[in-house]
């Protein structure tokens, strides 16, 4: 049920996450952000087991700041794609993380990128690129209207778009969104798209 | 004497433990390193030997970051400090994985100090050639310090200290002129100890500024160390012609 996916724009990348942390038939919360910041123009959007996802997660960020402390420079997107590929394969025969990652973008030199990379340790770089019963709907819609150098308002359209679709066709659609983007002046929250605000107990 | 100095496993009949003093022989030999604490700041400043021309110097950094708001300088043995530095880094990385928080001064150092002793008492190595100066500000509580670890293990907080070739006169200079400093004047007084026992100039210094800010460690430029080690020499001429002035006038 949980919904991950995201698309490469002109100079920037975006990804959009659902917020529902869900055990069995119980909601925890619905305001769970499943988009880490990896470093400052990096994000990492994760689906999966939910203890994997954040272990897994909070372990490739740590790594990529002691490649910074090391090296005194950061790594670039797709150094970190692999480095994140390499781990789950090697635990893959192990001890395999369930954990499908989409990683987020911008560098100097390589301008923005999008890498799709999922829990058997597949890695492509794409375009755009979405991971669960919520991708049939989001890149369905994304492959019909994208376009490549879309400006960030076109790819928010878009990403609305994708989010209206799986909220009207998916049997049980997580109620809200997140939605971050990274570009040249760094990785940042972009907003969310909200349709049940958590339930409070009534005033007496 | 010469039976007791072989294997650091083995005391001397009066209590002594040579490799480790043999070590502290190599700190004396190395590059004078200055730590001040000040308010909202804290300063490390470190004697740059005639840099090779042909040498990026860039790779040459002698103040490092250990983490956002960690640095280290050091004063012995450089390839040691590469080894017990590369070990803390991932120290930090990994306190903030297990404990999701980062480090404390304190912590990081006790970290280097027990990895020191350790190979005081292990067979087969010898201790590592290298003291280190610890600055930083404690997540949270943004209280600044200063710690010092030496080649037997052992460590303490300071409010400003000294490591290296010379560091006695420094340490002296620092008891006489130590106060409360904030901001520009705790750098400056880090460069006047450090003044003391090396040629000034801005190619002779690297110093580095941690403040309570997020920013990081700030390295200053060649040009800044000039521009307040002029100031210096200006106030030291000032000082010396006010006190052969009224001298003249008797």
């Amino acid at each position: 049920m949980e919904c991950v996916f995201g698309l490469v724009g002109n100079g920037f990348a975006i990804v959009a996450a659902d917020t529902s942390a869900v055990h069995s038939i119980l909601l925890h919360k619905n305001n769970e952000d499943k988009i880490m910041a990896l470093d400052s123009h990096k994000l990492i959007a994760a689906s999966g087991e939910p203890g994997d996802r954040v272990q897994f997660t909070e372990y490739v960020q740590k790594n990529v700041s002691l490649y910074q402390f090391r090296n005194g420079i950061p790594l670039t997107t797709a150094a970190a794609a692999n480095f994140t590929r390499g781990e789950l394969a090697t635990a893959l025969r192990k001890n395999p993380y369930s954990v499908n990652i989409l990683m987020a973008g911008y560098d100097k030199e390589a301008g923005a990128s999008l890498y799709y990379i999922d829990y058997i340790a597949t890695l492509h770089k794409v375009d755009k690129g979405a991971f669960g019963y919520g991708s049939y709907f989001s890149l369905s819609t994304m492959d019909r209207h994208y376009r490549s150098d879309m400006s960030v308002e076109e790819a928010i359209e878009l990403v609305d778009k994708c989010i209206l679709e799986i909220r009207s066709r998916l049997v049980i659609a997580p109620p809200n969104f997140v939605i971050k983007i990274v570009d040249k002046d760094g990785a940042r929250e972009y907003g969310w798209r909200l349709s049940v605000k958590d339930v409070t107990t009534a005033s007496v | 004497m010469a039976r007791y100095d072989r294997a650091i496993t083995v005391f001397s009949p009066d209590g002594h433990l040579f490799q480790v003093e043999y070590a502290l022989e190599a700190v004396r030999k190395g590059n004078a390193a200055v730590g001040v604490r000040g308010t909202d700041a804290v300063v490390l400043a470190v004697e740059k030997k005639s840099t090779p021309k042909l040498q990026d110097s860039r790779s040459a950094r002698k103040i490092v970051s250990l983490d956002n708001h960690i640095a280290l300088a050091c004063a012995g043995l450089k390839a040691d400090a590469r080894v017990l530095i590369n070990k803390a880094r991932i120290e930090c990385q990994s306190h903030r994985l297990t404990l999701e928080d980062p480090v404390t001064v304190e912590y990081i150092t006790r970290y280097i100090a027990g990895l020191q002793q350790k190979y005081t008492q292990s067979g087969g190595v010898r201790p590592f050639g290298l003291s280190t100066l610890i600055v930083g500000f404690d997540p949270y509580t943004r209280i600044p310090s200063l710690y010092q670890t030496d080649p037997s293990g052992t460590f303490s907080a300071w409010k400003a200290n000294a490591t290296g070739r010379n560091s006695n006169s420094i340490r002296e200079f620092l008891e006489k002129n130590y106060k409360e400093t904030s901001g520009q004047e705790t750098v400056k007084l880090a460069i006047r100890a450090l003044l003391e026992v090396v040629e000034s100039g801005g190619k002779n210094i690297e110093v580095a500024v941690m403040t309570r800010e997020e920013g990081g460690l700030r390295q200053l430029e060649e040009a800044e160390i000039d521009a307040i080690v002029a100031e210096i020499e200006a106030e030291k001429a000032a000082a010396e012609a006010a006190k052969k002035g009224p001298s003249k006038e008797t």
